[in-house]
């Protein structure tokens, strides 16, 4: 037990340095499905009202896909199936980036070594993070149950869910406790966590959605779903044990690779560089393609996927009418099978956008990061204007996006396009889709370029544009949120393509925002100190 | 124009805190001009400044002739900065950063960057982020060091080096010297400065308290004496001038302010002396002696 002494003071330091953070992301976690609750309770009061929504859009393979399937028909399995795959998919993030936090990072700025040299066991600072996160996740379970109890939801359906969010934070820890030992750079650390979620949100989408239904059996966020909260044929409790066999396991490998590694080292060794600088390296440009090029290509992998696996599913959506046909009518209003497919193009690259958008706060907070890393400061005192260096990476910001969206529509629109046999008709549809997005996720590039010049200690502060503009999107119809409240959200202002028409005024406005935020931000950054 | 640097009643404050406050620095075409003071007194906030990072709250600022905020771009051509707590890309290597650097100046002279790498026994293949604090200090001194500009700017350059390596640092600077170039050295490492530099300046809370050659700063200052005398020791406390006197049978050993040296050694010399040392005065007593002064106000 030599090897955890000054666990406890660590958690205490942990927990004062995450007070705001963490509180944050549980308040969020836990308001989203409770106001959801909420929310079906008004929209559905009947169980008859619920029974069509179940046997509509919850039959329908592609909003399994999205979604994952509907259990039941009360309002628990609602909620359940419209917050439970997003939600556990943020719960992974939230995990995996507090472990990292406080591990990898910490060995990567000299902190750990400061602790290290205090009398602070060699397995304290894993054990510590990994503590905390797990004990938020225990948190966040407490208080959704609580929540859902609160608003009258069946009480050993709320437990399943909470203990379900719980089960997914304590898998996506382990895998964490893996990741951080693999490589010597946070950054890299982070790639792999967040590749790991992102690969478990895929999984699912294709077993629930895609027709390899073992393939969500491979995914924590799938085991939240077979976990069947709330549903009308009862929970099934032993699927709990799975992330907690996954969570033994990744942690008994992740303190065996911590045990055998340096502090500071990464299980993958180091290889030496060049000694030269290529001739690319030689200007404020040159230098952000170096920082930012890795980024750039994990995100449109990462999207090229999640493109081609939304245009796989786009197909199924018509499956819909063909069996149920005493709702053709219904959607014959919405434009017939193709209207259908058409509302889940634009639905799907809605959300793509939001994604690009984290890269792009990604993207543009590299300022901060390198401004914070004192990396900056060396650029700045050399002949490097200011306005040039801000553009190196603001460049990034803009343009990435623009690939990644056009990369991830043309996997969804050439997958859907030979499904159907028709890439040359279906393809620029479906691409349309995705680029139309571009002047939404510019606003956002925007915001945080304002925020960088003009209040650059709240930078980070972005993650929260993002955050409101996501609950906007996906859930602000459910939750009932007023429409000037919606209209702040830029993406609220895409028209719906291929389903909606093409109008370009609310796309130049957009532009223009975009444009009127980013030079604020650069004047804003020329007059401040840096630092 | 003779002053490379030259500021007048410079003053910044950071919300509350008061980091400048009216400091006064002149930097002659030429010099290595030692800039001295304890931590926090103001020495980075002012290197700063003159970089154009942040924006001084009153006083003025020139440098090389130019306005340090509004002419940054063109003056940092004609300069290289070492700053004091060395940061590297974890990504880069240390030669990929040397290189960039230099570019990102207008050009490096890659010959003296290879004789640098040598001297300074420095494997440019590395990883930032696999360097130790000395090598990193390496790594921006040879960026710097490499490139043929007229000023240089070094905030602590030789934190983390060891002995060797600070002796080689201290004969580039040397050779620097030579070459016409202009140093601004701040360092709280009195042998350094004391090695090296012409003129210094030395500041506290913001502020400088003393400016000057060393021959200067040292006529402000006290000589220690110690000697063995044939005859008793008689006299020698009630000189004008003399500070500290201690006597252990025929041996006395005192401090005297350097301006009355001359009359104290005529009355020693009567008093028929078998053995004399004396120290001047080291930087260290002087720094010292300012800041005990500054607390105690």
């Amino acid at each position: 037990m030599k090897g955890l002494v000054g666990t406890v003071p660590l958690i205490r330091l942990i927990l004062r340095r995450e007070r705001l953070r963490l509180s944050i992301w549980l308040l969020v976690l836990t308001l989203i499905p409770v106001q959801t609750a909420n929310a079906f309770k008004a929209l559905y009061p009947t169980e008859a009202s619920r029974e069509l929504l179940v046997n509509t859009v919850g039959a329908n393979p592609a909003f399994a896909a999205l979604l994952g399937p509907i259990f039941g028909t009360s309002i628990g399995a609602v909620t359940a199936w419209r917050v439970g795959v997003i939600g556990t998919l943020l719960v992974g993030l939230m995990a995996v980036l507090t472990v990292i936090r406080h591990t990898r990072e910490e060995e990567e700025t000299g902190r750990r070594e400061l602790l290290g040299a205090t009398v602070v066991g060699r397995h304290a600072p894993l054990t510590a993070a990994l503590l905390v996160t797990v004990g938020a996740g225990l948190v966040l379970g407490l208080m959704l149950t609580g929540g859902f109890v609160g608003v009258g939801l069946d009480t050993g359906g709320s437990v399943a869910f909470g203990l379900g969010f719980a089960a997914t934070a304590l898998a996506f820890t382990a895998v964490a406790a893996v990741a951080v030992q693999l490589t010597e750079g946070a950054g890299a650390a982070r790639g792999i966590a967040v590749a790991t979620v992102g690969a478990a949100f895929v999984l699912r989408m294709l077993g629930d959605g895609g027709g390899v239904p073992w393939a969500s059996w491979l995914s924590p966020i799938g085991w939240f779903t077979q976990l069947r909260s709330f549903a009308n044929t009862g929970e099934r409790w032993w699927v709990l044990l799975l992330p907690m066999g996954l969570a033994v396991i990744l942690g008994s490998v992740g303190y065996l690779l911590s045990a055998r590694r340096d502090v500071g080292a990464g299980a993958l060794a180091p290889r030496p560089g060049p000694a030269q600088a290529a001739s690319t390296l030689g200007s404020p440009f040159g230098l952000a393609v170096r920082l930012q090029r890795g980024g750039l290509l994990a995100w449109s992998l990462g999207l090229a996927v999640l493109g081609v696996v939304y245009g796989s599913v786009g197909d199924s959506i018509g499956d819909l009418l063909t069996d149920s046909p005493q709702l053709s009518e219904i959607f014959e209003l919405l434009g017939g099978e193709q209207g259908i497919t058409d509302a889940y193009f634009a639905a799907a690259m809605a959300i793509l956008a939001t994604i690009a958008s984290a890269y792009t706060i990604r993207a543009a907070l590299r300022l901060r990061v390198e401004e914070e890393g004192q990396l900056c400061e060396p650029v700045l005192a050399t002949a490097v204007p200011r306005r040039k260096w801000a553009w190196s990476h603001l460049l990034f910001a803009l343009a990435g996006p623009v690939l990644i969206l056009a990369i991830a529509g043309l996997g969804a629109g050439v997958t859907y396009g030979a499904i159907v046999g028709d890439v040359a008709g279906e393809m620029p549809g479906v691409l349309g889709a995705a680029l139309i997005q571009v002047p939404a996720v510019w606003v956002v590039a925007g915001v945080a370029a304002a925020l960088y010049g003009l209040a650059p200690r709240f930078t980070s502060m972005s993650w929260g544009v993002l955050v409101a503009c996501l609950v906007f999107g996906q859930l602000g119809e459910i939750l009932q949120f007023p429409q000037w409240l919606l209209n702040l959200s830029p993406f609220t202002h895409i028209p719906d393509l291929p389903a909606a028409g093409f109008t370009v005024a609310p796309l130049l406005w957009l532009a223009a925002i975009a444009a009127l935020l980013l030079f604020a931000g650069l004047s804003g950054f020329q007059r401040r100190d840096i630092g | 124009m003779d002053s490379v640097i030259s500021i007048a009643g410079l003053a910044k404050s950071y919300g509350h805190t008061l980091a400048l406050d009216g400091l006064d620095l002149v930097v002659r075409k030429g010099e290595v001009h030692g800039f001295l003071g304890p931590n926090g007194a103001g020495k980075t906030t002012t290197i700063r400044i003159l970089l154009g990072l942040i924006r001084a709250d009153a006083g003025q600022a020139s440098l090389l002739g130019g306005d340090p905020w509004n002419d940054a771009t063109a003056l940092h051509r004609r300069l290289a900065y070492v700053p004091g707590d060395v940061t590297l890309w974890p990504s880069l290597t240390g030669g990929e950063v040397i290189d960039l650097l230099g570019r990102l100046r207008g050009g490096l002279d890659l010959a003296k960057k290879h004789v640098l790498l040598e001297r300074f026994d420095l494997d440019p293949t590395k990883k930032g982020r696999t360097y130790s604090k000395g090598n990193r200090q390496k790594v921006a001194l040879v960026a710097a060091l490499s490139s043929n500009v007229e000023l240089l700017i070094l905030d602590e350059p030789t934190a983390g080096l060891d002995p060797l390596m600070e002796a080689e640092f201290r004969s580039c600077i040397n050779e620097d010297r030579h070459d016409g170039k202009t140093v601004l050295l701040a360092s709280h490492i009195l042998a350094e400065v004391e090695a090296l530099c012409d003129r210094v300046s030395i500041v506290r809370a913001g502020k400088t308290v003393e400016s000057g050659t060393l021959a200067d700063l040292r006529h402000l200052t006290r000589t220690t004496i110690s000697a063995e005398l044939e005859s008793p020791p008689t006299g020698i406390a009630e000189l004008e001038g003399v500070h500290d006197f201690q006597i252990q049978g025929r041996r006395v050993d005192f401090e005297v302010e350097s301006d009355r040296l001359g009359s104290v050694l005529r009355h020693l010399a009567a008093l028929s002396v078998t053995s004399i040392v004396s120290h001047p005065p080291t930087l260290e007593e002087l720094f010292i002696r300012h800041y005990r002064d500054g607390e105690a106000s």
